[in-house]
C-alpha cells in the first residue's frame, strides 16, 4: 500500500476544488470581483477633490478598497459560506475521510489568495485606466504591498474560519456577519479619511485588523508626505505587522479549538 | 482479529437543559469481518448515535470498543479513516460538481484509492458521470454517496439508511451493489428502517429499541422466528381454514391424506420478520 497523501497535498487539491466551485457560482464571482470596481466608480464620481496635495480621493480609496477586499473575500465570505457547508453536509462528509482539518483550512487560504489576486488586478486596472491611479513606484513599496497582502489574506481567512462557528445556520449567516464588516469599514477609514473620524471611532477601529490593513495599503499607494497626516504621523509598519500577526495566531488557535463540523 | 467491530457496554447520553436523555444504554455488539450486519430499530432507538460513535464522529460516555482493531476515540483518525468508508444519511453537498469530479477529488485523500471509472460503473452511474450533483435524482444521489464511501477502497463500510426514498426497482439494484461489496471481502454495517432490506441483505441483524439491543441473530432466527408456530391455510368444502402448528410437516401429511388431489389455496407461513419485529418493539416500549 502506498503512503497516505500529506496535509499539504490534500490542502492543494482542496484549493483547486474550492476555486472550481467558486467559479461555478456566478453570483459570487460577480459580487466578489466586480463589487469593488462598482464602489470605485460610485465614490470616484461623488468625490472629485484632492484630499491632500497630489492625492485624489480615488487614490486614497483604492488603498481602502484593497484592504476591505481582503476582509470581504476572506473573513466575510468564509464566515457565511462555511455555515452553509456545515448545513449541506460538506463538512460532515470531509470529517469522515482521511483529510486533516488543516488541509481544509489550506484549501480556503488558496481560494482567498487566488480570488484576491484577480480582484486586486481588476481593481488596479480599472483604477489606472479611469482615474489615473498611481501604482506603487518603488520596489520597497511593492514589498510592503506583498507582505500586507499576504498577512491580510492569511489573517482574514483564518478569522473567517474562526468566526464561522458564530452563525447558527447558513441562512442566517449573512445577517450576522455583514453588519460587522460594514461597521468596521466605516470605522477603519475605508470610505472616509481616517483622521477625520471621531477619536473614539479611531481607537475602536485600531483594535481590529482592517484599520491596519487600510493604513498599510495607504503606505503603498499614497506619497510619503501623507504619512504625516496619519494619527501617529507615520505608517507604523512594525505595529501593523505585529497586530495582524497577533490576530492571525489567535485566530488560528481559536479556529482549531472551536471549529464545528456539524450543526449542533 | 476476526471481528471488524467489537463493542462492550457502550453508553451515550445527551444533556438538554436539566434533562438527560440516555440514547445508548450499555450495548454489546460484534460485527464479524466480511459480513453484512444490519441495525434495525424505530426512530430514536439509538441506532444513529451508536453508528456515529463507531464512525468516530461522536464521543461516548462509557464502554469499550474497537473498530478494525482501533478505538476511534483515541486512534490517529486520518490514518484509521483511510481504511473506513462512511455513507451518511441524506446529503446535499457538491451540488456544483460532476460525479466524476467529486470522485476524482476524494480519491486523492486515500493511500490506495479505487479507480474512479470502475467505481462509477460499479454504482451504475456511467450515464451520469458528467452530471452535476444538483441534477441527480434521489436514488442517483445515494449511489454517489456510496461511490464516495468506497472510493478509498475501505475494509469496513458504514451505511446509514442507504435506501430511504428509493422506488422498489432502485432498491433491488442497490441491494445487488451492496452484495457485490460484500463479495469483495468488505465488512458492512448498515442501519435501516426496512425489514425486507435487512432480510434480503444481512447475515445478522440486531434490533435496537430505547437504547438497548433486544435481539441479535440471523434474520431467519430473529426473535425466535424459527421456533414460532407456523400458520397453515387452505380451503376445504368451500370454507377457508387455518391452523397454527409446531409441526407443519406432520400436519400437512394428515391434510394431504384427507383431501384428494390438490389442496385449494394452500399456504404455509412462518411469521414475517415484520410481525416478529413489531412484537419485539411493542414488547419493550415503555
Amino acid at each position: 500500500m502506498s503512503k497516505q497523501p500529506g496535509v499539504l497535498a490534500i490542502g492543494i487539491a482542496r484549493g483547486i476544488l474550492e476555486i472550481k466551485q467558486f467559479m461555478r457560482q456566478r453570483e459570487s464571482v460577480v459580487f466578489t470581483l466586480l463589487f469593488p470596481i462598482l464602489l470605485l466608480l460610485i465614490f470616484g464620481a461623488v468625490f472629485k477633490d484632492e484630499i491632500a496635495p497630489d492625492v485624489t480621493f480615488s487614490q486614497y480609496f483604492v488603498a481602502g478598497m484593497i484592504a476591505s477586499g481582503l476582509v470581504n473575500t476572506g473573513f466575510q465570505q468564509l464566515a457565511i459560506t462555511i455555515p452553509m457547508e456545515r448545513d449541506d453536509g460538506t463538512l460532515k462528509r470531509l470529517r469522515g475521510t482521511p483529510a486533516p482539518t488543516a488541509s481544509y483550512f489550506i484549501g480556503k487560504i488558496i481560494l482567498v489568495f487566488v480570488s484576491m489576486i484577480v480582484q486586486v488586478a481588476l481593481l488596479l486596472a480599472f483604477g489606472v485606466a479611469l482615474y489615473g491611479i498611481n501604482l506603487p513606484s518603488t520596489p520597497e513599496r511593492w514589498l510592503t504591498f506583498i507582505w500586507v497582502m499576504l498577512l491580510g489574506i492569511a489573517s482574514s481567512t483564518i478569522l473567517g474560519i474562526a468566526f464561522s462557528v458564530v452563525p447558527k445556520s447558513g441562512r442566517g449567516a449573512s445577517a450576522v456577519v455583514s453588519p460587522i464588516v460594514i461597521i468596521l469599514q466605516f470605522f477603519s477609514g475605508v470610505f472616509f479619511v481616517f483622521t477625520q473620524l471621531p477619536t473614539w471611532m479611531q481607537n475602536f477601529a485600531a483594535l481590529f485588523p482592517l484599520k491596519w490593513l487600510t493604513q498599510g495599503m495607504r503606505s503603498v499607494f499614497l506619497p510619503d508626505s501623507f504619512a504625516t497626516q496619519e494619527v501617529a504621523q507615520s505608517w507604523e509598519h512594525g505595529k501593523t505587522a505585529i497586530i495582524l500577526t497577533a490576530w492571525l495566531v489567535a485566530g488560528f488557535f481559536i479556529a482549531l479549538k472551536t471549529f464545528r463540523w456539524e450543526r449542533s | 482479529m476476526s471481528n471488524a467491530i467489537e463493542v462492550r457496554g457502550l453508553r451515550k447520553s445527551y444533556r438538554s437543559g436539566k434533562s438527560v436523555l440516555s440514547a445508548v444504554r450499555g450495548i454489546d455488539l460484534e460485527v464479524r469481518t466480511g459480513e453484512i450486519f444490519a441495525l434495525l430499530g424505530p426512530n430514536g432507538a439509538g441506532k444513529t448515535s451508536t453508528i456515529e460513535i463507531l464512525e468516530g464522529y461522536r464521543s461516548r460516555d462509557g464502554g469499550e470498543l474497537t473498530v478494525l482493531g482501533e478505538d476511534p476515540a483515541t486512534t490517529n483518525l486520518p490514518v484509521w479513516r483511510n481504511r473506513v468508508g462512511i455513507v451518511l444519511q441524506s446529503t446535499k453537498d457538491g451540488a456544483d460538481l460532476s460525479v466524476a469530479e467529486i470522485l476524482t477529488h476524494f480519491a486523492q485523500y486515500y493511500s490506495n484509492p479505487r479507480d474512479v471509472n470502475e467505481v462509477i460503473a460499479s454504482v451504475g452511474l456511467e450515464e451520469k458521470r458528467n452530471a452535476r450533483g444538483e441534477h441527480l435524482s434521489g436514488g442517483q444521489r445515494r449511489r454517489l454517496d456510496v461511490a464516495l464511501g468506497i472510493i478509498g477502497n475501505p475494509e469496513l463500510l458504514f451505511l446509514d439508511e442507504p435506501t430511504t426514498g428509493f422506488d422498489p426497482e432502485a432498491r433491488r439494484s442497490f441491494w445487488e451493489l451492496i452484495r457485490t461489496l460484500r463479495s469483495e471481502g468488505r465488512t458492512i454495517l448498515m442501519s435501516t428502517h426496512y425489514l425486507d432490506e435487512a432480510e434480503a441483505l444481512a447475515d445478522r441483524v440486531a434490533v435496537m429499541n430505547n437504547g438497548v439491543i433486544i435481539d441479535c441473530a440471523p434474520p431467519e432466527q430473529l426473535g425466535g422466528r424459527d421456533r414460532e408456530k407456523v400458520n397453515v391455510r387452505w380451503r376445504e368444502d368451500g370454507a377457508l381454514h387455518q391452523e397454527l402448528t409446531d409441526m407443519p410437516t406432520d400436519f400437512l401429511r394428515k391434510l394431504a391424506a384427507r383431501i384428494p388431489g390438490e389442496i385449494a389455496e394452500l399456504s404455509i407461513n412462518r411469521p414475517s420478520l415484520e410481525e416478529i419485529y413489531l412484537q419485539m418493539i411493542g414488547g419493550t416500549n415503555e
